[in-house]
């Protein structure tokens, strides 16, 4: 078949079958010149800007949510159109009739939705409670199977924030294939999937699959609905760029309108717009000033996308993050790289509309980017702090190279993977748990296998790694069934409509664990390991902390000795996670990422031995514990890059932040300075790093005056926040992280 | 064995030479220059000993990172006064293909310091100040002898970088500056001269070994400044 809007396009397959990433491989153009050539934000631009930029000022002194809707569950066609300045904007429509009003969306949960609602001053209206009576949400699915013991697990935070109450995200919709096939030919090749099953078994898996090609095609019906509203056909191919990045967000609104999910992600769809735009340039109807505007507005957009969320979830997930991450650069299988102009047009946003931690963009990094690319990338980051670095050389002989990241870390192939999230479980708790013969001191409550506590004057290595040995298998087997339960009820009760419509309809699944505290059980067992451990005891005879005495190797050090311990950790957790199976054969994976929940982590974890005190937060994702390095940034990046991304599929995050001078003394050496960082780390074959350049007097002073710097954005774990928009308590955890400094 | 009295390693170094580098301090100087920022580096004492291959092994591990320009420096105390042990290193280094820097006062000058500069690739000279004045009354020691390792570095055509740190009130006159600029010009072997504003943050180090630090109460300069003076003394001649 031969549309007329693909004219001048190359290739074969893609037009035969869905396959984008065919006509991104025929199409595009690899760029290898220097920043030169991008544009300034027009008059027009910089306009619509300081209109939003009034908006966020007004959220801001609002408690951070500037209006919601308590009477209308948000769906693909809920809402009347929305715009922010309807005669000059490019790109439209928003997820209600107004910018950042938030809507309800109840599918995850009710509670929640009716706590977010209050916790800012609204009351959730008796309509839509009246309306889901009669409805079974994912949270109810979930309690209504939970066991005593997952429900304890939970209790005491040894596994925590868990999707069992809001929606689970994580999932990449390929919203580039509406712009490429129109919404009519997806419906089309779904409708003949669904034919071609009922040829197969009938058995609970193709009946489960039948009535979610139902619900998909249904919903690729909303959605034409949706564009419609705001005046658009999508039923057919995009036509030119414009169209093109429009038909796309479409997409992508119409996910985001559908699912409150907890990381709803883009893709990587900035190479694709390229070869519209290089189109609609050769034939003269754009020129670059009007691609930035073109990429500009789009961007606007998605730094508009608000959910509803409570103050619960944001201890979790602090900032208010929609994790709209768009994975940019990268090389391709045939050697060429996928950096287009387009993937400077999207960095020079942070330019062109200022710093943001939205759209979360990851640069995929490998040593043979083109050169020009790499420092252009390290300049962004010195200048904004708002990227993140991904290897593309560990993950693209596992995903290919059309693969883009869920969240912070996690990455599929676009349309073909997605991943059942799973937060993440408290290691370091469960070592306490083992010590005392599960028991939890923290909540007081009794949990897993029971034991004698540990009550010896000297913790022996050997004796308390064969106990806790016991708690990652009773562990990771409650955990795998938890997961199991949530996502059965997730897909039942809240399945993904849109957003799989988007997908293959034979897709490959991963259920995605996670730890936290990793840093403090190394330290912890390498103290018991190379220093004397004594713990000490209360009067009902349980361990409720450690008299550590004499020195012992730390992770961050580049110190082979604790390290290893970090990396069989990991190896030891994931291995016994394989032994339960996944639900809907999944495939298990690991992640090494807190996001900003290891506050709240070390909020619930009792003092360790490591001299770690009870309350103190732990380091964020795979970071070596604060202040605890001596042999300078190198050696801690070292030890990070040791974790095996065999062992951790998920990603393995690591924050890293430099002041400015540490890195040299002028912009050009500073910038090359950090290109030679990144090439050794991801040589190395570490998976992702936060970059940060800037001074920990900043943030103090952010910290005192948040008014003198609403737009001051750093990476956190995975992510980029509005350092505003953290707790107090985040604030500080951020503050007293490591700075490598100038000596 | 030769073994070597190291202060600290610092793993990621981008200020004491060209890229990025792993800066091993030595412990030990025969100065005691009155702008110093390192007191603690003075004496030898029990400080951790390694052997030229221990540091190599570690040094080895950083390779990744560094890229072009950067590799190994030892800087101090002063390295010369242990140069057989940072020959080795630096020979050692060498058979790994890491480039070697070497950060001096360059008041030492023997055999061993000859022998040292065979497997140097670069020099951080640096010249405190240009008048032998100055040199005798803060660095204790004549500026005669820092001008010969000079035309040693001339001589053996080793690429050098001079560094000279302002010190308001003490050498941040014009006449130095131009002297300054004199002196590169006459060397084709400098490849440019970097300007260090000079810093009290090391003040908390003296009190806490209970030393005077005799600069304490000199001012910081100013940024401006910095940028007139790093013009006046730019390197004009082709090289």
């Amino acid at each position: 078949m031969e549309h007329i809007n693909w004219t001048g396009f190359k290739g074969t397959t893609w037009k035969e079958n869905i396959d984008v990433r065919d006509f991104i491989q025929s199409n595009y153009k690899e760029y290898t010149g220097d920043y030169s050539f991008l544009a300034k934000a027009t008059d027009r631009t910089k306009a619509l800007m300081k209109k939003l930029q009034a908006l966020f000022a007004i959220e801001r002194q609002f408690g951070g949510v500037l209006d919601i809707d308590t009477s209308t569950v948000s769906t693909l066609t809920a809402f009347a159109p929305g715009y922010l300045d309807k005669e000059n904007e490019l790109i439209v429509g928003l997820q209600t009739n107004r910018p950042l009003k938030r809507g309800v969306n109840p599918f995850g949960g009710m509670r929640m939705v009716k706590q977010a609602c209050e916790a800012y001053g609204y009351k959730l209206s008796s309509k839509v409670q009246e309306e889901f009576r009669f409805r079974t949400t994912h949270n109810e699915g979930v309690y209504r199977t939970y066991t005593d013991e997952m429900r304890d697990a939970r209790k005491c935070h040894v596994i925590t924030g868990l999707p069992d109450a809001y929606g689970r995200g994580r999932i990449i919709g390929d919203y580039r294939r509406v712009a490429l096939y129109g919404v009519d030919k997806l419906i089309e090749e779904k409708k003949k999937d669904k034919k071609t099953l009922a040829y197969d078994v009938l058995n609970s898996d193709n009946i489960k699959l039948t009535e979610e090609l139902y619900q998909q095609i249904a919903f690729l019906g909303s959605l034409k609905e949706m564009a419609e509203m705001y005046g658009f056909d999508i039923s057919q191919p995009a036509s030119n760029a414009k169209e093109a990045i429009q038909w796309t967000y479409f997409a992508y609104l119409g996910a985001i309108k559908e699912q409150n999910g907890a990381a709803m992600s883009l893709g990587r769809v900035s190479t694709f717009f390229d070869i519209y735009i290089e189109r609609d340039i050769e034939n003269g109807i754009l020129d670059e000033t009007g691609a930035q505007e073109l990429i500009d507005d789009f961007v606007m957009k998605l730094r508009m996308a608000r959910h509803l969320r409570t103050p619960e979830y944001n201890e979790l997930f602090g900032g208010d993050p929609m994790w709209i991450t768009e994975a940019v650069g990268g090389m391709g299988e045939d050697g060429r790289t996928l950096v287009t102009k387009s993937s400077y047009r999207v960095l020079n946003t942070l330019y062109t509309l200022g710093s943001s931690p939205e759209p979360n963009l990851t640069v995929l990094w490998s040593n043979r980017l083109p050169h020009n690319f790499k420092k252009f990338c390290a300049k962004v980051s010195a200048d904004t702090d708002s990227i993140q670095y991904e290897n593309d050389e560990v993950m693209r002989p596992i995903y290919g190279d059309d693969y883009a990241i869920a969240c912070c870390v996690s990455a599929m192939r676009v349309g073909k993977q997605m991943q059942f999230f799973g937060a993440r479980c408290n290691l370091a708790k469960l070592l306490l748990i083992a010590i005392n013969g599960g028991y939890d001191a923290d909540s007081g409550m009794h949990i897993g296998p029971q034991y004698e506590p540990m009550t010896v004057d000297k913790l022996d290595y050997d004796a308390v790694m064969e106990r806790y040995d016991v708690y990652i298998k009773w562990l990771s087997e409650l955990y795998v069934k938890t997961m199991n339960v949530i996502h059965y009820m997730h897909d039942k009760y809240a399945y993904e409509k849109i957003q799989m419509a988007l997908h293959d309809t034979s897709v490959e699944r991963f259920m995605a664990f996670g730890i936290a505290g990793l840093s403090v059980v190394a330290d912890s067992l390498s103290a018991i390991k190379y220093a004397n451990v004594k713990p000490i005891t209360n009067e009902d005879g349980f361990v409720v902390g450690f008299d550590t005495k004499g020195d012992f190797p730390k992770y961050g050090n580049d110190d082979d000795r604790v390290d290893t311990i970090a990396k069989e950790m990991t190896h030891k957790v994931i291995t016994e996670l394989r032994k339960t199976p996944a639900y809907r054969d999944a495939i298990h994976t690991l992640s090494v990422l807190t996001i900003t929940s290891n506050v709240m982590y070390g909020k619930n974890t009792g003092a360790t031995p490591d001299g770690r005190e009870a309350g103190m937060p732990f380091a964020p994702g795979a970071n070596p514990m604060h202040n605890r390095e001596e042999n300078g940034a190198l050696a801690s990046l070292n030890s990070v890059a040791k974790l095996s991304y065999d062992d951790c599929r998920d990603g393995i995050s690591n924050t890293f932040s430099i002041t400015p001078q540490a890195l040299g003394r002028t912009e050009d050496e500073r910038i090359d300075n950090l290109v030679s960082i990144l090439d050794g780390y991801f040589a190395k074959k570490a998976h992702h790093i936060n970059i940060n350049v800037l001074n920990r007097e900043t943030l103090m002073k952010a910290y005192e005056d948040p008014e003198s710097y609403p737009n001051l954005t750093i990476r956190v774990s995975g992510y980029a926040v509005n350092f505003n928009k953290l707790s107090r308590e985040q604030q500080r955890e951020v503050i007293s992280r490591t700075f490598h400094e100038a000596l | 064995m030769i073994k070597g009295y190291v202060h600290s390693i610092q793993t990621l170094g981008t200020l004491d030479g060209p890229g990025v580098r792993f800066v091993v301090f030595t412990q030990g100087c025969n100065l005691r220059c009155s702008c110093c920022h390192n007191p603690d580096t003075w004496n030898y004492n029990d400080r951790t000993q390694f052997a030229p291959e221990e540091i190599v092994k570690r040094v080895k591990r950083y390779k990744e990172y560094f890229g072009d320009e950067g590799g190994i420096t030892f800087s101090g105390g002063e390295p010369l006064l242990q140069a057989d042990f940072v020959y080795e290193t630096f020979r050692l280094c060498h058979l790994e293909g890491i480039n070697t820097c070497l950060d001096t006062s360059g008041s030492v000058l023997n055999d061993s310091v000859v022998k040292l500069l065979g497997e140097t690739d670069v020099v951080l000279l640096d010249v405190k100040y240009t008048s032998d004045d100055l040199y005798k009354k803060h660095v204790g020691c004549d500026m005669d002898r820092v001008l010969r390792f000079l035309d040693v570095l001339q001589e053996r055509n080793i690429k050098t970088i001079i560094r000279q740190v302002v010190i308001p009130t003490v050498n941040d006159y014009e006449e130095n500056f131009l002297k300054l600029k004199e002196l590169v010009d006459r060397y084709t072997v400098v490849q440019k001269v970097e300007l260090l504003p000079f810093k009290n943050i090391c003040t908390t180090k003296y009190d806490m070994l209970n030393i005077d630090f005799p600069f304490r109460d000199i001012p910081l300069p100013k940024e401006s400044d910095m940028q007139k003076y790093q013009n006046m003394v730019k390197n004009t001649l082709p090289k």
